[in-house]
């Protein structure tokens, strides 16, 4: 055992002995949005998750601003040391770190501290769409990317957009040439597809849970690293038909960066021994998320990486120059 | 018609039990005070509680026929800041205040107050009527209305609001370029490129709609108000006891029925609401009215009553895509959406056949909840139009806190508040310049719709403006545009003959 691991594991040994170490006492986890939307969902799981982990429960309070913005300059000006706040974020918010979007702070300004959980792209046709596979889809794009309108509640440049790009770029296609339609949310742009207006469209596979069974649309692939659990077992992964196209919707919290290192890792404990739980496993569900359980510098490194990795497609894609 | 009947049964089955009707009372009565606050609106009023519905542990079909509860009466409830303080209580009351306010200053403010709850009870009934009766039909039409058909929309509704062009024409086009220019700001969908934010990250998303409302409608509002308070110019209002009659009934009987219509109409579409619905409906009818029409805007009864109509028909109209294909058609019935998906239901077209308790309980329930909003509503008008007769120095300060802490509330950044100021002052300096602020919301509101919908419709087409007339429906707006445009002036001038006529005979 190095002198490094021996240390990291007494810290361990040390913070599970002292649960809820002095500086946590108003644990509050911050939705950085309007109540009702993805971020007050992914709080929300924090807060029955953790049930109990602390003397308190968690409060969820709202920050919106500027798509996320707002929250994350705060807590790299004024909060970076709130051992009390986690702040929610998802793989559009890293997408708009990576891109800059979120002005001159990087990824290196805050500490990322634990996943809620998974959502996974899913390319989704019209239940009479002449597209009987993703294949059929993929060549249609190969031949002429412009020959098909995609669409999905994203702007140019989400997560949704980047979705499309994929599996542009995977055929090698210019994802530029792609025909796009950024509708306002996800609803407008299912109305698009079961009215015609877009042929695909390029949503998640949680919110179509609402969709299963009632005939209307008709799921090609999901862009999973492998296939998932019921009820969604059924559709193949764009990996295996031969596209390497992934897309992981990670939803999880960060903290400012200044926070002591004993607090960052009492959270990062609390939410090790939350994963364990019945209850945790019962409030993801419930918000329609997938198993993802991450915490600790362990997710800080590789949600560092996966931003890199975003940082890099976007610019293939033509999002920075 | 048999399945609807026997749906109806079941859903009263479940709307009649005693916790149920205790909740659709506690829903519309909260509900109304939530509207009746200016700032809070709908949809942060079934935000804040929906973790409460889900707390008490209540079954799904109560929780949501409490929620929908606050969800309609809020919008019936908007009606009263926009009469009494020319402060529109929520986003879909802005064109209440054209006539509503004037009619309270005339000291028939109970007579405004109980005319638009008549509005927003037949508004709201007519729009349950449609759900139950077509609403699987209406939504599959609904969905296929394409961008390009929105674009077409949009242009109907410029048309419908060209009406508004009083005698100052170039006022009002410059007040509706403001709206249009204030609307562009924040991250452009079709590029993703940040359009005049000047690099601030609250600007990101754009200026909140209730923020434009609040700030130009509420602050100028109150700004105006102290002005004329410093210089002792303020008239103080006599006790109001004013209160609808059978003639103002019939007078608008046909203004509120065709607006519900345009309304529930304009509701069902998604990504339309109660705004534009009321919006529309509002110049339509001015348009109607011909020459008669001159008098919206000082206190006329049509002008009050089509957009109330129209608002709270297109609240239940949201709920049909909603309902029947599990597509949120708005902010507010998007959070339903998610309460729904919290208890475990999925919204669509097996609800009503998995759950139809659930359903068939929360459209009963409707038909419950507008009989008593009216029930609540009407005994209310003489204490809520004593609320004029407070003095202003107390009644002022006590808007500027609501609404500071109701837009709080809501957007949760203190950014918004210093904004809010920055608009009134903009709003007050504009009234101050004899310009009418209600183009400049209006073209806030449209103006988003028509610029996105017709880029969509570009994206599709990949650039052929062909797109935009080659469905029927399309076809069928531009028509209707034409006709509310002309339709008026050449009725103004067969009846100015007519009189001519008469006057020969």
């Amino acid at each position: 055992m190095s002198l490094k691991s021996a240390a990291a594991a007494a810290c361990v040994a040390l913070a599970a002995a002292l649960p809820a170490l002095a500086e946590i006492d108003a644990p509050e986890c911050v939705a950085p949005a309007q109540p009702g939307g993805g971020f007050d969902l992914t709080c929300r799981i924090a807060q029955q998750g953790l049930d109990g982990a602390f003397d308190r429960p968690i409060e969820v309070t709202f920050m919106p601003g500027g798509i996320g913005a707002v929250a994350f300059n705060q807590f790299n000006t004024t909060r970076t040391d709130d051992s009390n706040a986690i702040v929610a974020f998802s793989s559009g918010s890293l997408l708009n770190i990576a891109t800059g979007k979120f002005g001159t702070f990087t990824e290196n300004d805050v500490r990322f501290l634990a996943t809620a959980g998974a959502d996974y792209g899913a390319v989704i046709v019209r239940a009479d769409s002449p597209y009987a596979d993703l294949g059929a889809l993929m060549d249609a794009f190969k031949a002429d990317p412009g020959s098909v309108v995609v669409g999905a509640g994203g702007s140019v440049g989400s997560q949704d957009w980047m979705k499309g790009a994929l599996l542009l770029k995977s055929v090698g296609a210019d994802p530029r040439q792609m025909r796009y339609v950024a509708y306002d949310g996800g609803g407008d742009a299912i109305a698009g597809l079961l009215g015609g207006a877009i042929q695909v469209y390029t949503g998640d596979v949680g919110e179509m849970a609402a969709h299963i069974g009632d005939g209307s649309m008709r799921i090609l692939a999901v862009l999973a690293p492998e296939r998932l659990e019921p009820p969604f077992d059924a559709y193949p992964t764009a990996k295996e038909l031969g596209y390497d196209t992934e897309w992981t919707i990670m939803r999880g919290f960060y903290m400012g960066k200044n926070v002591p290192d004993a607090d960052y890792q009492a959270w990062a404990d609390a939410f090790a021994a939350a994963y364990k739980t019945e209850a945790y496993r019962q409030a993801r569900e419930s918000k329609g998320l997938m198993p993802l359980e991450l915490s600790g510098p362990e997710m800080d490194a590789q949600v560092k990486q996966l931003i890199g990795e975003l940082r890099d497609i976007a610019r293939d894609a033509g999002l920075i120059q | 018609m048999e399945t609807v009947l026997s749906g109806l049964a079941t859903g009263f089955a479940v709307a009649l039990t005693p916790l149920n009707i205790l909740l659709v009372l506690f829903g519309c009565f909260s509900g109304t005070l939530i509207g009746a606050l200016p700032g809070i609106g709908p949809i942060n009023g079934v935000a804040i509680l929906l973790p409460i519905a889900y707390g008490l542990g209540l079954p799904p079909e109560s929780a949501l026929i409490l929620l929908a509860g606050i969800y309609y009466g809020a919008e019936y409830g908007g009606r009263i800041s926009s009469i009494l303080l020319n402060v529109p209580g929520d986003a879909g009351a802005v064109m209440t205040t054209l006539d509503g306010h004037p009619m309270a200053l005339k000291g028939e403010a109970g007579r405004a107050l109980s005319l638009s709850a008549v509005a927003s009870f037949v508004g709201g009934t007519l729009a349950v009527i449609g759900l139950s009766l077509f609403g699987p039909l209406l939504a599959k039409f609904a969905v296929t209305f394409s961008p390009a058909d929105y674009v077409a929309l949009m242009v109907f509704a410029f048309a419908s609001l060209a009406s508004l062009v009083g005698r100052n024409g170039i006022k009002t086009l410059l007040g509706a370029v403001i709206g249009l220019m204030l609307a562009t700001m924040g991250i452009d969908a079709n590029t993703g490129v940040p359009r005049y934010t000047f690099g601030i990250p609250d600007l990101l998303a754009g200026i909140d709609f209730l923020v434009v409302v609040i700030g130009l409608f509420g602050m100028a509002e109150l700004l105006h108000l102290v002005e004329q308070q410093v210089s002792g110019r303020l008239r103080t209002l006599p006790v109001d006891r004013s209160f609808l009659r059978r003639a103002d009934l019939l007078r608008t009987r046909w203004t509120i029925l065709r607006c519900s219509v345009i309304g529930f109409f304009i509701g069902i579409l998604p990504g339309t609401g109660a705004s534009v619905a009321s919006a529309v409906a509002y110049g339509t009818e001015k348009r109607l009215a011909g020459k008669s029409g001159d008098s919206f805007g000082t206190g006329d009864l049509r002008g009050l009553a089509a957009p109330e109509a129209a608002n709270n028909a297109a609240a239940g109209g949201a709920l049909v895509p909603m309902l029947t294909l599990g597509i949120p058609g708005s902010g507010t019935t998007a959070i339903l959406l998610g309460a729904l998906l919290m208890f475990n239901v999925q919204p669509g077209p097996l609800m009503f056949t998995q759950r139809p308790e659930i359903a068939w309980g929360l459209i009963a329930s409707m038909y419950l909840g507008n009989v008593a909003l009216l029930i609540i509503n009407l005994p209310l008008v003489g204490l809520f139009a004593r609320m004029l007769t407070l003095p202003q120095h107390y009644l002022t300060p006590l808007i500027a806190m609501l609404a500071f802490v109701g837009v709080y509330s809501i957007v949760g950044n203190p950014f918004d508040l210093y904004l809010i100021i920055l608009l009134g002052i903009f709003g007050w300096v504009l009234r101050k310049l004899d310009f009418s602020l209600a183009p400049v919301i209006l073209g806030f509101v449209l103006g988003s719709l028509f610029e996105n919908n017709l880029r969509r419709a570009l994206s599709i087409s990949a650039g052929d403006w062909g797109i935009l007339i080659e469905d029927w429906k399309s076809i069928a707006l531009y028509g209707l545009a034409v006709l509310v445009v002309i339709l008026p002036a050449w009725a103004g001038r067969r009846s100015a003959r007519a009189a001519a006529d008469a006057v020969e005979d």
